[in-house]
């Protein structure tokens, strides 16, 4: 039998053994705390533990389970909310209270809720990998779509009839190619380090939108795409997290809470459930996942909560939705490969970081995409991570490493924090490189205009950034009156586009086609007060009609679903201006 | 008869390491005895087939390899319990010092605490009014909340905590639970503590405070007990006595400094600035141990207080906290020399929970829209202060040198306050309207002309003025 020759802190080494492979989850001590091997040598096996080791003793067993550490895939995902390692924390509190006890084998998903199953396929059908042989209704909003695992191919001997199940039942029979009979459930476990196979990854075309003005239109972010969200503490990073997962227009939205605050997820969970989706008015928890490995859990399982949360993701694109995953932070799972490094004494890279930092990072990134699945529809898994970087720092490890495997780069600001300027995102430092890619997706769906508009905007914003290097030094006062019109604009497009009131009920979500009108609205202001200025009008004059005034607080005053009110405005401006 | 284990095999700073050890479990306690009969107290850290390292909480001074005989006591470290442990004064190790004896335990608690579960806690609400306008208007404390105060040496962050501790109190009228303080210094010096425990008898503060002391002498591993022993005691008081507990820790820094020389005696890899890569891990185990869970009508408040190396809040101990607490309160130095009390930096401070616990039922109707007012009016004084020290203050507009006057009569006004000035939440929001009048009312773009109507009035701003 094997046992434990060391312990340091969450690592346990065994020694003079060649039972473990790689990756394989062991049960540690009596208690069989979960655990997983990192590293295989001939004189020692390597596990981190995913739960606190306080109270392991040299010499109790180590057992191994053969099978590397899994996510349980089935029906009762959605809604739950689990730690890192799939554990449902709502059951946890029944089992042992409020504080999170050790060595609890709880089933991830709920064996005694019953599911309206309907069954598609019969006896003599030829399965293959990823082909759907029955569904039933998860939450209001979500079809679960049992699929045969990816690998497996057979013939169904046996299908049960439509009806009640839970999720153990079994629901077919399927001869394997090799003469083998399986019995399938309705829960398939799948590997946590092992990216689901989809028949092929498509190209990217269409946005993920969020409602949020300065995402959608200056820094666009495409479904299955990548994103990073830098930012200091009180930045705002969570917040805008938050943002996107109550707006976006994913099917499913994966929320990892990886070593964040506590109070947080119970923010997420109070407001989740009580917030209404518009376009379903079902709560939002319906479409919602929430992995928690808040920051004083173990760390080993911080670490896994990141694949946790992935692979139930891609699980969910196997059966043909969208998925955005919010991983919060991402930091934070890169600060746990540093510890469990340093207890493994590796030979540190930059920071104390491991070398591999960078790999893992991508490999992380990579499984986000738009993809063709195996049983032929089109799914999407979307990532967007938070990274706090130390000492709001740009230029440490994580963020750098960070930046080459995301497309999408959304700097978030102190400065602009400071002022109370949210989403604090700042339009000089951050850039999207999907836009060539949404640009048909624009000028189908949005109008031809929507880029030049769009083009014009981030002029004015680069123009300004170039004048206030100016203005800093010797005032607002000596510049000419064209230059001080880009300035007004600029200010109009930061206070009455850029700014966005998450707690305002009608700005906390703006439609692409308000946002356009918006961005008209500022646009054709500039160009007629620009013809006038060019007729000699002085600035005074055309700041005095008061349209910049009102041009930033169109936001708050033209509601979502009453845009035929911009045509007053139009109207207005053609009519203020012919008088000038 | 439990196995003693003659003699040790090295010592290594505050570290000894045994051989030939069976069955010791991590993280147990042992006791060792010194020839000389007293005893030292040890937790085991790291284990390897028969050797066995311990982290002496005392410190190794006068420790050899042959003079000790080492027991295993089998369990992790545990502190006794009980309600009357307010009002007393323990250790870092969380034993009495007052000279009255040992406390009678209603029941004993591993140090180390378990991680609550997201789902059963509760989001945070009600706020404590702390009687300091700045703090109260602009970053409202929270129950169950962790708000940190970032100070640098030599300015008045004890004075502050103090004046916190006689002040505080449960806004929430309904609420009958008690209010009870439990104070951890790590790493203070001697005439701190003192002068701590001396404010806290002349205010009559001290049957309502526990403290746990740890002087800047007093061996570093006990430091790193202090606070797991003082949250210890306050989750006992706030989950299972039904109080409200607010928890002061100061110094932070010290803490960290500390840890920082633990981990270098066990040979551990450096982060940055050299301390352990699990500093986060480590400092949010104490931290996320602030906040109200289900079942419990009690709650866990913190104040951690730290001294900013430098006055760098990028440094690593600061950076860190901010990224777990929620919020900061960050003291100026250039306002501490203007003689304004208590000297905050309204525009780095924040209270991240402050916006679902105040308004309408919790403070009062306006108290956000002035919140918001005051700071974007405080972030346009900044800007109009360093136009000024370009171009001279006689060349600025005429709503700059509003904006300049604004700023200074809120700083002598606003934020500067007594020492003894405990000011209601009226008080506080009535000065805040007071000075925004001194505005012209465009200017007051954050709230709407409702509320103006009713509140504004540019008299209001004149006995400043005068």
């Amino acid at each position: 039998m094997n046992t434990i020759h060391a312990i340091n802190g969450p690592v346990v080494r065994v020694a003079d053994t060649k039972d473990f492979s790689m990756l394989e989850m062991v049960y540690v001590g009596n208690r069989r705390l979960i655990g997983e091997v990192i590293g295989v040598s001939s004189d020692c096996t390597t596990i981190q533990v995913y739960e606190n080791t306080a109270g392991l003793k040299i010499g109790e067993p180590v057992v191994p389970s053969g099978a590397p550490v899994c996510a349980a895939l089935g029906p009762g995902i959605i809604s739950n909310i689990f730690d890192g390692i799939e554990r449902p924390l709502r059951d946890m509190t029944k089992l042992s209270g409020a504080f999170v006890a050790e060595g609890s084998a709880i089933p991830s998903l709920d064996e005694q809720r019953q599911f309206d199953v309907t069954v598609t396929v019969k006896p003599g059908d030829k399965l293959s990998g990823g082909d759907i042989y029955c569904t039933c209704p998860e939450t209001p909003l979500i079809t679960h779509r049992c699929m045969i695992p990816p690998l497996m191919q057979g013939e169904v001997t046996w299908a049960a009839p439509d009806g009640k199940y839970r999720v153990n039942d079994v629901i077919i029979k399927l001869r394997l190619d090799s003469g083998e009979e399986k019995e399938l459930t309705m829960v398939q476990r799948w590997g946590i380090k092992t990216p689901r196979p989809v028949k092929k990854r498509l190209p990217i075309s269409r946005p993920l939108i969020t409602g949020q003005r300065i995402i959608d239109t200056i820094l666009p972010i495409a479904k299955g795409g990548t994103a990073a969200i830098p930012g200091g503490f009180g930045t705002g990073k969570t917040m805008t997290q938050h943002q996107l997962a109550k707006w976006c227009d994913a099917d499913i939205i994966v929320y990892i809470g990886c070593g964040e605050r506590g109070n947080e997820m119970t923010q997420v969970l109070e407001e989740f459930s009580e917030l209404i989706d518009p376009k379903s008015n079902r709560p939002l928890t319906d479409r919602t996942v929430l992995i928690a490995n808040t920051s004083n859990m173990p760390v080993a399982a911080r670490e896994a909560s990141i694949y946790t949360g992935i692979t139930l993701a891609e699980y969910y694109r196997d059966m043909g939705y969208h998925i955005a995953i919010m991983a919060d932070s991402t930091s934070r799972w890169a600060e746990a490969l540093r510890e469990i490094s340093g207890r493994l004494e590796e030979m540190p890279a930059e920071e104390g970081f491991p070398a591999y930092l960078p790999s893992r990072l991508s490999e992380f990134y990579e499984r986000a995409g738009y993809c063709e699945t195996l049983n032929g529809s089109e799914g999407s898994v979307t990532i967007i991570g938070a990274v706090s970087p130390q000492g709001s720092d740009f230029s440490e490890p994580v963020t750098q490493n960070t930046k080459r495997f995301v497309r999408c780069f959304w700097a978030l600001d102190k400065s602009l924090a400071y002022a109370r300027h949210y989403p604090a995102i700042d339009w000089n430092n951050s850039y999207s490189e999907y836009i060539d890619d949404l640009t048909e997706y624009y000028n189908e769906n949005c109008g031809t205009d929507f880029l030049k508009l769009r083009q014009e905007i981030a002029a004015i914003l680069a123009e300004e950034n170039k004048l206030m290097e100016i203005v800093k030094l010797i005032g607002a006062d000596v510049l000419p009156d064209d230059q001080k019109l880009v300035i007004e604009t600029a200010r109009a497009v930061r206070v009455g586009f850029l700014q966005q009131n998450a707690y305002h009920k009608d700005d906390t979500y703006v439609p692409l086609e308000k946002q356009k009108l918006m961005m008209k609205a500022i646009v054709e202001l500039y160009h007629h007060s620009l013809d006038a200025i060019k007729h000699g009008v002085p600035i005074s004059e055309v700041i005095k009609l008061g349209f910049f005034d009102r041009v930033s607080k169109i936001k708050f005053e033209i509601p979502n679903d009453e845009l035929s009110m911009f045509d007053n405005y139009f109207k207005e401006l053609d009519e203020a201006f012919a008088a000038l | 008869m439990s196995i003693q284990y003659l003699g040790l095999k090295d010592v290594n700073g505050p570290l000894i390491a045994l051989e030939g050890v069976k069955g010791a479990a991590y993280d147990e306690i042992a006791t060792i005895r010194l020839e000389d009969g007293t005893e030292r107290t040890g937790r085991v850290v790291q284990m390897e087939g028969d050797k066995v390292i311990l982290q002496v909480f005392e410190g190794t001074k006068g420790i050899s390899l042959k003079n000790t005989k080492t027991i295993f006591s089998g369990r992790p470290l545990e502190m006794p319990l009980a309600k009357e442990m307010l009002g007393r004064v323990f250790n870092g190790a969380g034993k009495p010092i007052d000279g009255l004896g040992p406390v009678f335990p209603e029941k004993t608690a591993d140090v180390n605490g378990q991680a609550l579960n997201p789902v059963a806690r509760q989001y945070p609400r009600n706020y404590i009014h702390t009687g300091i306008s700045s703090i109260d208007a602009l970053m409202t404390l929270i129950r169950g909340q962790k708000l940190p105060i970032f100070s640098g040496s030599g300015l008045s962050h004890n004075k502050l905590a103090v004046q916190i501790v006689k002040q505080a109190r449960i806004a929430d009228e309904n609420s009958t639970n008690d209010f009870a303080i439990v104070f951890a210094a790590m790493g203070v010096q001697n005439d701190v503590a003192d002068y701590f425990r001396r404010s806290y008898e002349e205010n009559g503060a001290s049957e309502r405070v526990a403290m746990f002391l740890n002087l800047s002498s007093d061996p570093i591993i006990e430091r790193l007990l202090t606070p797991l022993c003082a949250l210890t005691t306050a989750e006992y008081l706030a989950y299972e006595k039904n109080m409200h507990i607010l928890v002061i820790m100061t110094d932070m820094t010290s803490y960290a400094e500390a840890l920082r020389e633990f981990s270098s005696s066990k040979g551990e890899i450096p982060g940055r600035k050299g301390y352990p890569g699990y500093l986060y891990s480590n400092l949010a185990s104490l931290y996320e141990r602030a906040g109200v869970i289900e079942g419990s009508t009690g709650s866990v408040t913190q104040i951690p207080i730290l001294t900013m190396p430098n006055d760098d809040i990028t440094h690593p101990i600061p950076d860190l906290t901010a990224y777990i607490t929620e919020g900061q309160i960050v003291f100026d130095r250039d306002l501490e020399q203007r003689g304004i009390y208590p000297a905050l930096s309204v525009l780095l401070s924040l209270s991240r929970l402050m916006k679902d616990g105040i308004g309408e039922g919790y403070t009062r109707a306006d108290h956000s829209a002035v919140a918001n007012q005051l700071f974007a009016a405080y972030a346009k004084v900044q800007d109009a202060r360093s136009l000024a020290s370009v171009i001279g203050e006689d060349e600025l507009s005429d709503i700059d040198r509003s904006y300049m006057r604004f700023g200074q009569l809120f700083e002598d006004n606003f934020l500067n306050q007594g020492f003894d000035e405990n000011r209601s939440m009226d008080e506080t929001l009535d000065l805040g309207w007071d000075l925004l009048c001194a505005l012209p009312r465009s200017e007051l773009d954050r709230i709407d002309d409702k509320l103006l109507d009713e509140k504004y009035d540019p008299e209001r701003a004149s006995r400043f003025l005068s």
